[in-house]
């Protein structure tokens, strides 16, 4: 198996954290990873994005032009990764502050209303756990207890204390996601 | 709204206008963070070069460091120099074009860590330019390292457990040590935390324009400045640390004056 | 067993040189490196080994610090990129030029002049044709992995103090900056004895000891030259170092190192799904250049294309090893750009199989 995936929204949504808890989970299962963060001034208020990796063999680009999945968190994102997604790929979005919505037919799209639920749910810092809850209901990578282990890997310990809610938030991701066009 | 309430248009009219953008600023937007003092410091000295009236007589070294898009903000000719060099570019241009006004832009790493043979140099030969100093106390461009004007106990990504003195030394005042040197003629420190020195920053900075014309030496104002994303705070915030931790250490003031 | 952990390749590097048991770093912030000295500022490594770090106040100090930390007989480095490296290019003239050992990494970003903070591979000819003045020679070492920018800390230092030769990591943003899994090797305590040449004051049983490169009898200096080519030239038949990819059945090759031999392993998968026999062919060494064993290669390929991201740096030393046997030529991206795959594997249909 290998996944392909771009994450990508501004700055301060969690998307590297989301993208290291990504690989610490493929870790876990002894899987390869790689996490290539688009990096510079760029990160400051603006956008930003990581290219993820998760394979059972050795990686050899860790830079992509197109990916198996595309989460997207912003407009500008949208804008520009929506094309990269593979042919029969998969796109999950966060429905907040879209304004064009996901257009093409040959790929399967999810929207998970993330940053709305973490708002319910009283933690914005939640919100990208949300979306990651989302997007390992559609694609089933890893058994939970590696995602929790992953968690408690990429966190330093002094956040520790933060683990059951983020794993509250992961549960309420994987119950709110909803399909939007699926090709196969 | 209220029935005799004015409508914008009729309030957007010449009569009504308090205050402009200077034209010495170009339309760019300015990448700075918000709340940042980089950009205050810009419209001053814009605005004092519309004063005076020497846009084409003028022109300025941008540093590296935050700042190091200056020329896309401000509309005269400058050079970029590299980290550190603006007083060593400053006294190439200058000698070889000794009637227009120089000047330089710094901040604290540049003008006073990789930079410092450079100022001292330029300050001890006396160079007729002027040098803009923003102490922030911390390197903002390449993400919150600990600059030599860091303040004992600060922190920084490179002092993560607050700057020890033992390890690291005391924070430089460049300020104090540039006013010992005779090529020095005008030193001044300000800073930009309320509207009230904002307006004491610009009389400052003119006057290190203006006395430039004379060829007596270097003018050099250092600017006390907040760094709200290095120092991990709100703008607010930022300016009330300031005044509290960074002008004990930085007493506003001027420093050397040209006897009358 | 030590299990493995996730980390940047600039942290890995600093994790890396704590446990090689380095006694000292020294360097000054830039980007996309910064995360180095971050890193051993906040892992404290004066409570683990005893190790200092110090941030200078330029890179021309760092060096210099390097100097003479390296003279006193420790295990010393500095990081930095691009800029920073060619501040230091004075200092390690001298180093190189005394003979001391000491390990430099250069995360490199593009260039000229301030350039970009993107990655890049530009500083090629700098690396490893001298940089500095006088005829001196880095040994070069250049990873593609995360695991191999953590495990050529240690390979750096045994290189350095071996031929008592500053040894260069260099490296680009993109692996700076990117994680993978690493796994270190446990800590190595510091060394406890200094070697016999540094400078650690003089006892009634030995010489006085000077650190220097200067000599002004010309005789002499040349005599000191030929030493250090003997040096060189030794290290040229002994430490060569290089790996090859899917070279079996390759009818073409490309020439990559870093980041851009990792970008056309992907190409090699999608150029043999079109049929095209094609492999990697990766030096490890920069200097020293992996001449015969490239030239080797002209028997059985039809062609190399160089790939690197700079304006065809490498090529000059992959055409010096081919001897026009086969077709040779360049395809890179510069700026920060980093090539696709796809754009490599058209490349090498247009400028080797159809060119
Ligand atoms: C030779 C060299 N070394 C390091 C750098 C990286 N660098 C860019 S700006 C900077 C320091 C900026 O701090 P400061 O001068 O205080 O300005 P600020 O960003 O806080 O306004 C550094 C270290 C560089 N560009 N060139
Ligand atoms: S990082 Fe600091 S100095 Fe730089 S623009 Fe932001 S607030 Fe200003």
């Amino acid at each position: 198996m290998t996944e392909e995936i771009i994450i990508a929204g501004f700055g301060g949504q969690g998307v590297l954290s989301m993208g290291k808890i990504l690989c610490y989970s493929g870790v876990m299962e002894g899987q390869e990873v790689s996490w290539m963060p688009a990096y510079g001034p760029e990160m400051r208020g603006g956008t930003a994005n990581v290219t993820v990796i998760l394979s059972d063999n050795k990686i050899s680009s860790p830079i992509l032009d197109t990916f198996d999945t595309a989460i997207i968190l912003n407009q500008q994102s949208m804008d520009k990764f929506e094309s990269a997604v593979k042919p029969g790929g998969l796109l999950v979005y966060d429905g907040n502050g879209i304004t064009r919505h996901p257009e093409r037919k040959d790929i399967n799209i999810y929207r998970i209303d993330a940053a709305e639920e973490a708002t319910k749910m009283g933690s914005t810092k939640t919100f990208n756990m949300i979306v990651l809850g989302g997007y390992l209901k559609v694609k089933k990578l890893y058994k939970l207890e590696s995602v929790i282990k992953g968690l408690k890997k990429s966190l330093p310990e002094r956040y520790h204390h933060m683990i059951p809610v983020n794993e509250k938030a992961i549960h309420r991701g994987l119950e709110i996601i909803k399909e939007v066009a699926t090709v196969n | 709204m209220a029935e005799n309430a004015i409508t914008t248009k009729e309030l957007i009219k010449k009569e009504n206008l308090v205050y402009q953008k200077t034209r010495l600023l170009t339309d760019d937007v300015m990448h700075y963070c918000p709340g940042c003092g980089h950009g205050t410091v810009h419209r001053l000295i814009a605005e004092i070069i519309e004063e005076m009236d020497i846009q084409s007589e003028i022109i300025g070294v941008a540093p590296v460091g935050c700042s190091v898009l200056m020329y896309n903000y401000m509309n005269v000719d400058m050079q970029e120099a590299a980290h550190g060099r603006a007083p060593a570019v400053a006294t190439g241009i200058k000698r070889l074009l000794p009637e227009k006004y120089v000047f330089t832009y710094q901040g604290d790493g540049d003008l006073a860590a990789i930079g410092t043979a450079e100022t001292i140099h330029a300050c001890n030969r006396g160079e007729n330019i002027t040098m803009i100093f923003i102490n922030n106390g911390i390197y903002g461009m390449t993400g919150g390292q600990m600059a030599p004007t860091t303040l004992v106990g600060m922190k920084s990504s490179t002092t993560p457990y607050g700057r020890e003195v033992s390890q690291m030394g005391n924070p430089l005042n460049m300020t104090d040590l540039v006013v010992n040197l005779p090529g020095t003629y005008f030193v001044s420190r300000q800073s930009v935390h309320t509207p009230g020195n904002v307006r004491k920053t610009k009389k400052a900075l003119k006057k290190a324009f203006e006395y430039q014309a004379l060829n007596k030496g270097v003018c050099f104002v250092e600017v006390v400045s907040n760094c709200p994303s290095g120092w991990k705070m709100t703008p607010l915030e930022s300016n009330k640390w300031l005044a509290e931790n960074m002008l004990p250490f930085y007493p506003l003031g001027d420093l050397k004056v040209p006897e009358e | 067993m030590e299990e493995f952990v996730l980390m940047k390749g600039n942290e890995a590097i600093a994790e890396a040189a704590i446990r090689a048991g380095t006694d000292g770093y020294f360097g000054y912030p830039i980007t996309p490196q910064s995360e180095v000295i971050e890193y051993l500022a906040a892992a404290k490594p004066h409570e683990r080994t005893g190790m200092v770090m110090l941030q200078a106040e330029s890179e021309v100090a760092a060096i210099n610090m390097l100097y003479g930390g390296a003279g006193a007989g420790k295990k010393v480095m500095t990081s930095s990129s691009s800029p920073g490296i060619s501040l230091m290019q004075e200092g390690i003239s001298y180093i190189a030029g005394s003979e001391l050992p000491c390990l430099i990494v250069n995360v490199v970003r593009g260039g000229p002049g301030l350039g970009t903070i993107q990655p890049s591979q530009s500083d090629y000819f700098q690396s490893t044709k001298g940089g500095g003045h006088g005829d001196y020679n880095l040994i070069v070492l250049a990873p593609s992995s995360v695991q191999e920018m953590a495990d050529f800390v240690g390979l750096g230092y045994d290189l350095a103090f071996k031929y008592r030769n500053p040894v260069m990591i260099q490296t680009d943003g993109a692996l700076g900056q990117m994680m993978e899994k690493v796994k270190f090797k446990p800590q190595q305590p510091r060394s406890k004895k200094s070697p016999d040449w540094a400078t650690t004051g003089k006892t009634s049983d030995r010489e006085r000891i000077i650190i220097t490169s200067l000599d002004l009898d010309p005789s002499r200096q040349e005599r000191f030259n030929e030493k250090l080519q003997v040096k060189y030239r030794t290290i040229v038949e002994k430490e060569v170092r290089y790996e090859k990819i899917q070279c079996d059945d390759a009818e073409y090759l490309f020439v990559a190192y870093g980041t851009s031999s990792r970008i056309c392993q992907k190409s090699i998968q999608m150029a043999r799904e079109e049929g095209i026999k094609v492999g990697l062919f990766r030096p490890i060494t920069l200097w020293p250049f992996p001449y015969n064993e490239i030239r080797e290669m002209t028997g059985q390929v039809k062609g190399m294309l160089s790939v690197e991201m700079s304006a065809g740096q490498m090529v000059e030393d992959v055409r010096l090893a081919v001897e026009a046997k086969v077709k040779v030529d360049h395809y890179g991206r510069m700026g920060g750009i980093i090539p696709s795959s796809e754009e490599i594997v058209e490349a090498l249909k247009q400028k080797i199989i159809g060119g």
